[in-house]
Parts: structure tokens; sequence; C-alpha cells
């Protein structure tokens, strides 16, 4: 039997394009690719530790991105899924993807490549859903300030809609799950960490981080979500479909139900 | 800000403009200028649902529900006993401005009673989307009302401010109109649609010439029509969608169940159900003409006038028109495989792609997400298993209701209910 190599990175993106490149480099047959913090050594497998390099990582990226803008986009989005074995999936994407001429990527009848793009669309919907359920709430120091719990790692992909949204005010959103956050402070975007010593949901738990004139705001969006409901046309069932209870506690408008 | 005042405002002219039902906020192309607030370029975002499942995505209000109008189907018609209440232009800026700044809204749609003339209402609107922008330098998105009657010079500098505007038909018939109506003239509608058609038109040659042209209603204009509240039948009001379509380059047509608002003979009775269903079949049907490539006489004529509640009108026509089927989905057209029931578009792109690389089976299909429910009796793929009997229409449809589940389904089931 062949020899096969487990190869172990850093977590980062640019460390798993590193284990690709590695991967590609040595003719790696390659059984799994892991964080350094899982450390499940397979049976039959050698470990290699791979260091991230940008250099290499950048060949990977533009030789995928020369290929096809679609598939880089997919792959970046479906990394940011953090699902389970997604490092080795999105490593045999690569593969098939660059064995072929044709535009492998569009071929929705191979597994591989239909679970990728299916899994690229749901990280998507959830970046669209982020920029529509950030609810912003104005502290004390001028600064528009959110909470969230995305369930993949969405941050880094809503940063350039933010910027463009609110380029004249400083707005900082913190992924509470994931801790850290982004910080934009009129000039650019940076990641924050914070020591949050409580989260800041809505108007239910009042801060006095935040002014009066906050909660004011928050009661009128309230009344007018109330208020732009027809009664005579309830569908609680279509309702929930659209904002899954799991973002509740974060919309203001929910509060009462949250 | 007077908040007690403010919010009280708020209750009476929000709940007075919820029975508009755009709430679309795509389509626009103003991108953030000078570091300023806002950006509403392409994808629209809903940025929460009510209870009644409907998008929230604009802060919509009425100006005022004062009104010098008698419109029987509509809740702030002079002869009705309502609150009323007006906002100050800075009221609904500063109410916007700090919306948006907390990513409540994509934008500000801003309807009015009519008070005193079409024309003065007109500049009001006006008023207050050039201060959003001009002072305010707001970039996000502005839905203006257009009002009946209201002059060309007017609309045309609306548009200079507004992404969108819209004139509600309301009546799909002239004849519901003189009857639900009297006051307004069906040209008080169409005059202002067809100013902006010009405007649209004409800026999008200058555009060609010029390319720093400013922009007039990037994201076009829209009209809404109440379905149910006169005796219209379904090709009546698919055909006026239609002529409003192409007339007047409508980038949508809404349709809105009559929701009962007052007693009067003319109109449905308060408490009567709102025809959701109906509704739904209606937006499936426009959905065809604009996605699809169906022309508006295949779904709706003379011997069909209205849709069939109890399967959707895709299948509908497939069931009237078997001769077209079964269609290979290995070698079909675009246009063929979207007349397929059971296929959207997006399964159709799926499976242009797919099939260069090999040929597709059941699986295939069903991993794409193709309803094969309905679609198995239209289809023939790389497989041995197709329906082979020579089934009719009755047999098929009576196949599909009963391997599936509507969400109207009790709505017009046969059967009664043991526990009601």
């Amino acid at each position: 039997m062949e020899k096969s190599t487990t190869l172990i990175y850093d977590g980062s993106f640019n460390g798993f394009l590193t284990a690709v490149f590695t991967a590609f480099e040595e003719r790696l047959n390659v059984a799994d690719i892991q964080t350094n913090n899982k450390g499940q050594s397979g049976l039959f497998s050698e470990n290699e530790t791979i260091f991230t390099n940008v250099e290499k990582a950048k060949r990977v990226w533009n030789g995928v991105r020369n290929k096809s803008h679609a598939a880089i986009s997919n792959i970046y989005f479906a990394y940011l899924s953090e699902m389970e074995g997604i490092e080795i999936l999105l490593f045999r994407y690569i593969q098939k993807l660059m064995g072929t001429k044709s535009n492998k990527h569009l071929d929705f009848s191979d597994d591989t490549m239909l679970r990728i793009s299916q899994l690229a669309r749901s990280v998507g919907r959830e970046k669209h859903r982020m920029e529509a359920f950030v609810r912003f709430q104005l502290t004390k120091d001028d600064i528009y300030f959110a909470n969230i719990e995305p369930d993949f790692n969405v941050l880094p992909l809503i940063s350039k809609h933010f910027r463009n949204r609110y380029a004249d005010q400083q707005w900082l959103i913190y992924d509470v799950k994931r801790k850290y956050g982004l910080f934009y402070n009129l000039k650019g975007v940076e990641l924050v960490s914070l020591n949050l010593n409580e989260i800041h949901f809505n108007k239910i738990h009042k801060s006095d981080a935040f002014l009066n004139e906050e909660y004011d705001y928050q009661t009128l969006w309230n009344d007018y979500f109330k208020s732009t409901n027809i009664k005579s046309r309830i569908n609680k069932k279509l309702h929930t479909q659209h904002v899954p209870k799991r973002y509740w506690k974060y919309l203001s408008e929910k509060k009462e139900t949250a | 800000m007077n908040f007690e005042r403010i919010r009280e405002k708020l209750n009476i002219l929000a709940d007075a403009a919820k029975y508009d039902v755009s709430c679309a906020s795509s389509g626009s192309t103003r991108k953030n200028s000078k570091n300023g607030l806002g950006n509403s370029t392409g994808m629209g975002i809903c940025h929460s649902y009510t209870e009644d499942g409907r998008c929230v995505s604009l802060l919509k209000i009425l100006l005022t529900n004062y009104c010098i109008y008698d419109c029987a189907y509509c809740v702030t018609r002079k002869s009705n006993d309502v609150k009323r209440a007006a906002f100050k232009i800075q009221e609904v800026v500063d109410l916007t401005i700090n919306f948006y700044r907390r990513n409540y809204i994509e934008g500000l749609f801003l309807s009015s009673g009519i008070f005193k003339n079409p024309d003065y209402t007109m500049e009001r609107l006006i008023a207050v989307a050039k201060k959003l922008r001009e002072e305010e330098n707001f970039n996000g998105y502005i839905h203006l009302k257009s009002i009946p009657g209201a002059s060309d010079e007017l609309m045309y500098q609306a548009g200079l401010y507004a992404d969108r505007l819209s004139v509600n038909i309301e009546v799909p018939t002239i004849s519901g109109l003189k009857l639900l109506a009297p006051d307004k003239k069906h040209e008080d509608f169409t005059k202002p649609m067809l100013k902006v058609k010009n405007e649209l038109l004409r800026y999008k040659n200058e555009r060609k010439i010029i390319k720093s042209t400013p922009k007039y209603a990037p994201a076009g204009q829209s009209t809404q029509m109440i379905v149910g509240a006169t005796n219209e039948t379904d090709k009546d009001v698919m055909y006026s969608a239609t002529f409003y379509y192409k007339k007047y380059h409508m980038k949508r047509v809404y349709y809105s169940g009559y929701v009962p608002v007052a007693k009067d003979d003319r109109l449905p009775s308060i408490g009567s159900q709102v025809p959701m269903l109906r509704e739904n079949r209606l937006y499936q049907t426009d959905w065809l003409l604009r996605f699809y490539g169906f022309a508006v006489n295949e779904i709706l004529n003379n011997d069909h006038p209205n849709l069939d509640m109890d399967v959707d009108p895709k299948l509908s026509w497939a069931l009237r028109n078997l001769q077209h089927f079964p269609v290979d989905i290995n070698k079909a057209d675009k246009h063929m495989l979207a007349r397929v029931p059971g296929l959207g578009m997006l399964s159709v792109g799926k499976i242009l792609k797919a099939r260069q690389f090999r040929k597709l089976n059941w699986e295939h299909l069903k991993k794409m997400g193709v309803a094969l429910n309905r679609a198995q009796y239209f289809l023939v793929c790389d497989s041995k298993s197709w329906e082979r009997r020579d089934l009719d229409a009755e047999r098929i449809k009576g196949m599909i209701l009963q391997n599936s589940k509507g969400k109207f389904r009790k709505q017009y089931s046969q059967q009664l209910a043991l526990f009601n």
C-alpha cells in the first residue's frame, strides 16, 4: 500500500493553502489535513507539520483563481464554514479542479463539486443574513457597537459591506462565539479582540455603556416593527423561516419573545 | 426630539402605510461617495420580517394620512374615522438617518395621503428626499410614491433624488376604478408613469454619450394592484400587469390580496379572508412571464380565465399541453427545460452545466434539488426507469397531489376536517 500522510497546519487559511501547496509539490498521498489542536493521527499514516508560508499560499490562490474566479470564492467561502473535515474535502476539490482542462467546478453531477458549491452557498446565505441582522447600538464613546454569533465565520466576508456603507461613523462588530471583532476607526478596518464582561444583546438588558437616546430609538424601531404587521395575514411559520430563532436575542424588535 | 409625540405619529403613519406591499431595495446603483453615509448597490437586504412573513427592508411611512380623496378600498379615505397625523420634513429625515445608522433599514419608502392638491403633496415628498441626499449626504435607498395627478416637472425632480418611483394603480380594471374611486381618473395614474418612463429612456440614451450623466430613478418604477376587491378575473389582472410591464417598462408589478378595511357594499365585508392563495398564484404567474419565457395567453385565456388553485400555474399549463412531454433532460434546450414542472431556473442552470460532463440520471437531479415528485412525469433521463404508462392529465394531477404537501392545501381541501 502506498504511504499516506496527514498534514498538520496552524488553522489559518494561508496555512491550509500552504498544506495544499506542499501536497502538490511533494506529490503526497494525503490522508487528511488537520489543525494542530486536533492531533488525531491516523493509524496508517505519517504526520507532517506544515509551516505557513504566505508566498506558497499565494501561488495556490493565484493558480486556482486563474482557473476560475468562482472556484476560488467557493473555496474561501466553504473554508469559512469551519465544518469538520472541510480541509480534506477542499483538497479533493482542488485536485479535481486542477486535474482537468474544463470548468470542473461547474460539474454539479460530481459529489465533491456539488457539496462544496452547496457549502459555499450556505456560508453566503449566512453572510447575507449578518449584513441584515447586525443591530448597532450607539455607545457613549460614539461607537456603533454590535454583537453577533453567526454559525459560520463570516466576519471577514462582511467587512467590505459595512466599510462601504458606514464610512462616516465608527463601528465595531464583535463575534461573541469566535472572540474577535472588526473595528472601523473612520480610516480603516482593524481586527480587535476584547475582554467583554457582558454581552450586549438589546434593550431588555439595559447597560450604562449606551445613551438613553439609544433606547429611545430601539423603542421606536420596535413600535415600527409592530405597526407594520398585518394581523389578518399572520404567518408565524414563514416568519421564523426567514428569521430563525437563534438570531432573535440580538434583534431588538424580537426582544420580548427571545 | 419630542419622543412621545414622534412615537405616536410613527405608530399612526406606519400603520397606514403597511398595505403597500413593495419593499424592494434592490437594483439601484448608488455608491457611497465622499465618505458619506450609505450605499445601495445591487442586492437588496431584508433587515427583518414581520409576523405575517413580509420583508422589512425600508422605513415605510406616510408623510401624512390626511387625504382629500374617498377611495373605498383605502384605510385613509376621508370618510373613515381614524386618528390623523402628519410628520414634519425634518422628523422623517432624522428617523431615517438614525434607523439607517443602526442598520435597521436599507432606506426610506415615503408615501402620503393627498392634502390640498397632488402637486403640493408631491413637493413635500421631494423635499424630504432632497434633504436626505443633499444635506445628509445619504446614499441609501429612497422609494417615493408618485402622487396621481402630479405635474411632469415634479415627476422629473423626484427621479433625481429617488431610486425608485411608483404609482399604485390599485384597481386592475377601469370599470372597477370608477366604482371604487370615483374622484380619480385613470389618466391621473398613467400620466406620472409615462413621464417617468420617458425620462428613464432619455437618461439612458444620454448616458451612452456622456458617461457622467446624473442618475434618474436607477431602480426604475413599479406599481401595485389590489386583487379580490372587485370581481376581476385572474386574466384581467395578468393582462393589465403585462400591459404595464410593456407600456411603462415597470420593474415590478405587485399583487396585494385585499384586506377588508371598510364597511362598504361595494367591497368584501370586514372579516372575510384575505385571498392569499390567489395572490401566491398570481406571483407565480408573474415569475413565469418574466423569467421562464411564458407568454401570458399560454397561461390565461378565454378558456382559462382563472388560475387553478390546487396546482401551480406551470404544472397546470403542462397538464393542458402534455403533447410537449416527456422532455429529455440531457438534450432539451434551456427554453424547454424551463417549462418542466418542478424545475426552477437555478436547477435549469445546474443541469445545463453538469450535463457537459456526463449524462444525468434521477440520482443527479435529486441531489441538485429538483422537485422530482412533479418533474418525474414530464422527464426522461439516463435511466431505464421512467414513467411508461400513458397517463392522462387527471391521473398525473391526482398522483402529484397525493404524494405532496402544499402549504395552502387545507384552504381548498374537499375533505371535511374531523376536528375544527
